[in-house]
């Protein structure tokens, strides 16, 4: 089953296509990585997935539901984590949890329930009542995960969720994406670590709005004649003309 | 004399210790980096290194000047780019310029050969508002304006969080470059990648220093025997790695695994636990395509080795 459908999505502002005539289809539970240099396009891209943004033409379905018309559909079906943990500091971990829960209609009963199940996955069922501003970064960044997946949906967007946090923590976050994806969560992730692309099962490369490369991280060190993704990334970045500059 | 010269400083943010002590030494025209997560305390140094914040105790002195003492002196030889973009986005790029070397009692001509490669790339839109510039494009105007009054020692705070590799690579190519003009650089960063770019560093985690050192001696001082591992299955690999009782720790490192091993056999037997023994036990759990070699720590095995 399908999770993106992206076909010739396009964005233009004014007269420049930030995002130009893409088409890519990503599966149920696949770990997809998106990747690109800082002006690539990829947030733009991402925005229009997630509903937020309407394409100027082409067309995309995520989790089921066009992008265009059903926006609404799309954001109750998808999760959303960016670098910056959308969590709230004056709130209890659990209250955290409760508040997403019931923002994307889990019925009250259930909560409680769910609750308990994301705290006992994270191992931090005796941190239920602390205030999420003095755990340690590494926990709210997977509490920060746990709150994006927490009404179980079809994907989950992840906008540099690593970023900053130290080598341990890097890694353990990776094995709960794993986790997600073996219960069928389908996850789309961003990052600017080159060993963690390594981690997914396919991969693109955006550069000056279109995607130049898509395959998985194997056949793309084949095709590229690469030792590792940093250096597909490198030779195809190179050849970016906008951007950043 | 050394740059600067840090004895035992602390800081604590009410019952927060941001930093727990921390002592070192930087030399004159060496790139001093200080690696470690979001949360370790770099930036609260580096504030008390540019005389923005009082430590609660401890001392620190920068270029001979005491960071309490000399405040006014310090301010005037060393520049500070901080993590967070701080220049005036109301103001056009050149008018940003003007502005810090008119501070400094400089002029843009004056210094224009120190930011001359890194001003040029963002010359071409220097009536643009700082506000409206690129990531890429800020960070550039934000070193040049640390660099226009020439300083003794430049502060650089997080420069390529959130950079591509791309650009992180080329940011680092400008530090070089200003490294050859004689210009001491302390630089943070989280990459561990960007460390073997640096004459020495500190790796710093939870307001303490875990080792300073060159990024080729913390390497060589590496104590565990690391493996690295691959099969077709990497996913189970990785749980079924950690069952084993000679695999010590077992981590992801892109495309491989990293295991640490110990070679210990119970007694009886002669000889070591080696990669037939951990290929067999593989094989047993029916993986196939399996590679097994010695290999030598990078900085991030050691950063995880002396944060355990």
């Amino acid at each position: 089953m399908k999770v993106i459908e992206a076909e010739n999505l396009t964005k233009k502002f004014g007269q420049f296509v930030a995002v130009d005539n893409i088409s890519f289809q990503v599966e149920k539970g696949e770990i997809f990585g998106f990747l690109g240099a800082n002006g690539a396009g990829k947030t733009t891209a991402m925005r229009m997935l997630c509903g937020l943004s309407k394409p100027t033409s082409g067309q995309g379905k995520v989790a089921g539901f066009d992008i265009e018309q059903q926006p609404e559909k799309v954001k109750a079906n998808i999760g959303y984590m960016s670098q910056k943990f959308a969590l709230y500091e004056d709130l209890r971990v659990w209250e955290n949890l409760r508040l997403y829960g019931g923002i994307y209609g889990i019925p009250s009963r259930e909560i409680n329930e769910k609750i308990h199940a994301a705290l006992a996955q994270l191992g931090i069922e005796n941190e239920k009542d602390t205030m999420v501003k003095s755990l340690p970064l590494g926990w709210k960044q997977k509490l920060a995960f746990s709150t994006a997946i927490f009404h179980d949906p079809k994907i989950v967007f992840l906008d540099e969720p690593t970023g900053g946090v130290d080598p341990l923590a890097r890694r353990q976050f990776w094995e709960l994406i794993y986790e997600a994806a073996d219960r069928g969560i389908t996850v789309f992730v961003t990052t600017h670590y080159m060993d963690e692309a390594e981690y997914c099962n396919r991969v693109s490369v955006m550069v000056d709005g279109k995607i130049e490369a898509l395959d998985s991280p194997k056949n793309l060190k084949k095709q590229f004649d690469a030792k590792n993704m940093d250096q597909i990334f490198h030779q195809l970045a190179r050849k970016a003309t906008r951007g950043n500059n | 004399m050394h740059a600067v010269k840090v004895h035992e400083i602390k800081r604590n943010y009410n019952k927060v210790e941001a930093l727990k002590g921390v002592s070192f030494e930087v030399r004159p025209g060496e790139i001093f980096g200080i690696i470690g997560p979001d949360g370790a305390g770099k930036t609260t140094l580096f504030r008390i290194l540019t005389t923005l914040l009082l430590a609660d105790s401890g001392t620190a002195i920068v270029d001979g000047n005491d960071v309490v003492k000399d405040f006014k002196e310090i301010r005037k030889k060393v520049g500070y780019m901080p993590g967070r973009f701080s220049l005036y986005q109301d103001l056009t790029v050149e008018e940003n310029l003007t502005i810090f070397a008119s501070i400094f009692k400089t002029t843009i001509e004056e210094n224009y050969h120190l930011i001359k490669d890194i001003y040029q790339q963002i010359e071409p839109f220097k009536n643009r508002r700082a506000g409206a510039l690129s990531g890429g494009m800020k960070q550039k105007l934000a070193l040049s304006c640390a660099l226009i009054h020439k300083p003794v020692i430049l502060f650089l705070d997080e420069p390529t969080t959130g950079v591509d590799p791309v650009s992180r690579k080329e940011f680092w190519e400008m530090l070089a470059n200003l490294k050859r003009e004689g210009i001491t650089i302390l630089v943070s960063t989280p990459y561990m990648d960007e460390a073997n770019l640096c004459d020495r560093i500190a790796l710093i985690r939870e307001g303490s220093f875990l080792k300073i050192d060159s990024p080729q001696n913390i390497v060589n001082q590496y104590s565990k025997r690391l493996w690295s591992v691959r099969s077709n299955d990497m996913s189970r690999l990785l749980k079924d790695l950690r069952t084993h009782k000679n695999i010590m720790t077992c981590f992801a490192f892109g495309d491989t695994h990293h295991v640490t091993v110990n070679q210990e056999k119970p007694s009886g037997e002669e000889d070591r636990f080696g990669f037939k023994d951990l290929k067999d036990f593989l094989e047993e759990k029916s993986h196939s395509e399996i590679e097994i070699t010695a290999i030598d720590a990078g900085i991030e095995d050691c950063f995880m080795e002396l944060a355990n």
